[in-house]
């Protein structure tokens, strides 16, 4: 089931649309992640989400009922543009923001407490916020996000700022959430994370979206039947052993052994190739060369790029 | 509701916690009643006796000068040099030496002394001489001083304002226009002080980027109006503290030196010799004394103070919120203190342009410049507090407030729509045309 679905979304500001006709389907208790280059649309996507702006065409469905304002207390945003009150206190501001999302006080000062220390920062409540490092300010910016156990988490570029460590500490806090039934609205740059964390993906890009569905399911389609052969003791014409129904990308010699890409032709099996490898060659390795998603985000945007040139061009 | 409550509560107490509101609340009320008690208390302070010695060479002058509580007069025969000899080792502070006139009065003389003697010293003698002289003067061209005295005429013009119904009332321009002045000052600068307040409270929002993190939870709108609120108890808490403190020390200086606000004592010890007319003037200031304290008691008595407190504390209010949203969206538009500058012409230019005609108003209370000023939302809270103490028609009064809720309301709208947009946006140089956009901008 899809906890959130945005249909048919279009934004206009007054010199540019911001959004055109976008869809996009959450399903429930999964990490979602939206990906797009700078400018692409996916902070007005986010917004409208948060009901921060209105679109001005299409419809918001939160479980399948109308977006309502209702529904901000089940809505946790950790923005990209994200900051404290410098001059309050840490923990005074985490029971304000806490109490903003509609908790009581002292539910509110409960699950604080229970951050805090999970966090290890409670030495720091009764500290002004500007005396905190930066990846501290994040955590705290990190728990204030999380604290009202919202159905709906979105995270907005939710690494920038700590260190590798913590980055880790947020990953699994993220996927902790997750696995405790929150869904996730992730975005973000950072494709390795993507790979990661996300279940579903959509791709976005000059207000459109280009790409949505399953990372396994994209990364599938995206696959291109490439494997990568590391073999010795052969150094003839590697196509002289092989069908036509086997292309060899490319071969390069590496001290004693040779790499070679091959890709498999329409009827062919890897099996098939391994078939008539064996007899002539002693073999170190054979994988299947899986697109990356930082591949796949490239080579979508280009190619979405380069068409929409053509068609501007015819 | 409960959101923009909690709101109010965060903006309220972080400012009224704040080292500076404590500093200003204490300093401020400390400031008021030194400016009134320390001129009393230093006109009281110089208790010492001075004693002016008089070297008389024309002779019409002995004991003439009359004394002051801390003035007095000596009359030496020796020589001018003689005393100026004398000066240092008798401690006198200093000679009046009046030579020998070359004709039948005197028209000058010399007061020597090792300090600058004070104007009030100067013009004393000054005034002492010249009535002794113009009474000698008098004396010579044969007319009598009392026939002289009684033809001086003091009239008290009383204006009496006709009421609707047929009433009578005293009016007392002086005290109105001292109070509506300082009504409306006082607006002025509350919407100044606390406008600013509320635009930087906004900027700090957006350059410290939480405001997304609010306004995921909240309207904007929600957070303006909470702002502009919470400030505006601020202000309220502020001005109540410093009456409150104000009248507290005022009154703790009277109790403990009640002597030294007692009015100095104007009459003067007049020389013998003329004690029927002295008694005759005397008396006749007394009465213009009395006339005038009770006319300013009358004056002060004749304000409805209840019109007067309930009309300031709405204007007060109102015009501070006509501001507010106008502040918050310029606090919304830009991205530091530094530019907000291009876009407070249209805050500023109104409040000052109804300060400068405050005295036009003062003038003419019920001309058309004060009635079109006063009815004007953007002018109306300096100027009908102006216009207030010298009576208002009803008519006048609720047309004003009407059109200055209807012009907050006004203001709100149209700063909401800026505010809504420019909390979100960084780093972009707007002018009057992008506002004009974004104003426009739907949902």
């Amino acid at each position: 089931m899809d906890l959130f679905t945005a249909n048919n979304i279009t934004k206009r500001f007054a010199n540019h649309t911001a959004l055109d006709n976008v869809s996009i389907a959450v399903p429930e208790q999964s990490i979602f992640g939206l990906l797009g280059p700078n400018g692409a649309g996916k902070t007005t996507l986010i917004r409208i989400i948060n009901q921060i702006t209105g679109p001005d065409e299409g419809s918001l469905f939160f479980e399948d009922k109308p977006l309502t304002v209702a529904h901000l207390e089940q809505i946790g945003y950790l923005p990209e543009e994200r900051g404290l009150y410098k001059k309050m206190k840490v923990g005074e501001q985490a029971l304000y923001l806490s109490q903003l999302k509609g908790l009581s006080k002292s539910d509110a000062l409960k699950s604080l407490k229970y951050w805090f220390e999970k966090f290890e920062i409670q030495a720091w409540w009764n500290r002004k916020v500007e005396e905190l490092s930066k990846g501290m300010q994040q955590k705290v910016q990190f728990i204030v996000t999380i604290i009202h156990k919202p159905r709906l988490l979105i995270f907005d570029e939710p690494f920038s700022g700590f260190d590798p460590i913590n980055v880790n500490l947020l990953k699994d806090e993220i996927l902790n959430l997750r696995n405790n039934g929150a869904t996730i609205i992730f975005s973000t740059h950072n494709m390795s994370s993507v790979e990661e964390l996300c279940d579903h993906i959509a791709l976005i890009n000059k207000s459109h979206k280009i790409l949505d569905g399953k990372v396994k399911d994209i990364k599938k389609t995206y696959k291109a039947n490439l494997f990568e052969v590391e073999f010795s003791g052969f150094r003839d014409n590697l196509q002289t052993i092989l069908s036509p129904s086997f292309d060899i990308k490319n071969m390069v010699p590496d001290d004693d052994t040779i790499k070679a890409t091959i890709q498999i032709n329409d009827s062919s099996t890897p099996n098939d190739l391994l078939q008539h490898l064996l007899p002539h060659v002693s073999l170190h390795s054979f994988n299947e060369i899986i697109p990356t998603m930082n591949d796949i985000f490239i080579s979508t945007v280009n190619h979405y790029e380069t068409t929409a040139e053509d068609l501007k061009n015819n | 509701m409960n959101k923009i409550f909690l709101i109010i509560q965060r903006e309220y107490l972080t400012r009224v916690r704040k080292r500076s509101f404590i500093v200003m609340t204490i300093l401020g009320p400390i400031l008021m009643a030194a400016l009134m008690i320390l001129p009393a208390y230093f006109a009281q302070k110089s208790d010492e006796v001075h004693t002016i010695a008089v070297v008389d060479e024309s002779g019409i002058f002995y004991k003439k000068i009359p004394d002051t509580d801390n003035l007095k007069f000596t009359y030496i025969t020796e020589d001018i040099n003689a005393a100026k000899n004398k000066m240092g080792k008798e401690g006198l502070y200093a000679i009046l030496y009046i030579p020998k006139p070359a004709y039948s009065v005197p028209s000058h003389a010399m007061l020597y002394s090792d300090k600058q003697p004070s104007l009030n010293v100067q013009s004393h003698i000054r005034s002492a001489m010249e009535k002794e002289v113009e009474h000698l003067k008098l004396q010579a061209s044969g007319i009598n001083e009392d026939v002289l005295t009684s033809i001086k005429s003091d009239i008290t013009l009383a204006s009496i304002k006709m009421g609707e119904k047929g009433n009578e009332e005293k009016s007392f321009v002086e005290v109105s226009m001292v109070l509506g002045m300082v009504a409306g000052i006082l607006i002025y600068f509350f919407i100044f002080l606390f406008g600013a307040q509320v635009m930087r409270g906004v900027i700090e929002e957006k350059t410290s980027r939480i405001v997304e993190v609010i306004i995921s939870s909240v309207k904007p709108f929600q957070l303006m109006m909470g702002k502009i609120i919470g400030v505006a108890l601020v202000g309220l808490t502020q001005f109540l503290l410093w009456v409150f403190l104000t009248i507290a020390i005022m009154g703790v200086f009277k109790v403990s030196y009640p002597d030294k606000l007692s009015k100095p004592k104007t009459e003067q010890i007049m020389p013998n010799n003329r004690v029927d007319q002295t008694a005759v003037n005397t008396y006749q200031n007394k009465e213009a004394h009395l006339n005038d304290s009770l006319g300013i008691m009358e004056a002060i008595s004749s304000i409805d103070f209840g019109v007067m407190i309930g009309c300031f504390l709405f204007y007060f209010l109102f015009g501070y919120l006509l501001y507010a949203a106008l502040f918050a969206a310029v606090g919304a538009a830009v991205d530091n203190d530094a530019d907000t500058q291009q876009f407070m012409w249209p805050i500023t230019i109104p409040l000052l342009f109804s300060i400068v005609m405050a005295q036009h108003v003062v003038n003419s209370p019920d001309g058309p410049l004060a009635f079109w000023l006063s009815v004007i939302p953007f002018t109306s809270p300096i100027i009908m507090m102006i216009r207030i103490p010298f009576g208002v028609p009803f008519f006048d009064l609720i047309l004003s407030m009407v059109l200055l809720v209807l012009g907050f309301a006004g203001t709100t709208w149209l700063a909401a729509k800026i505010y809504r947009t420019g909390i979100l946006l960084y780093g972009k140089k707007v002018d009057y045309k992008e506002l004009w956009k974004w104003i426009k901008y739907k949902g």
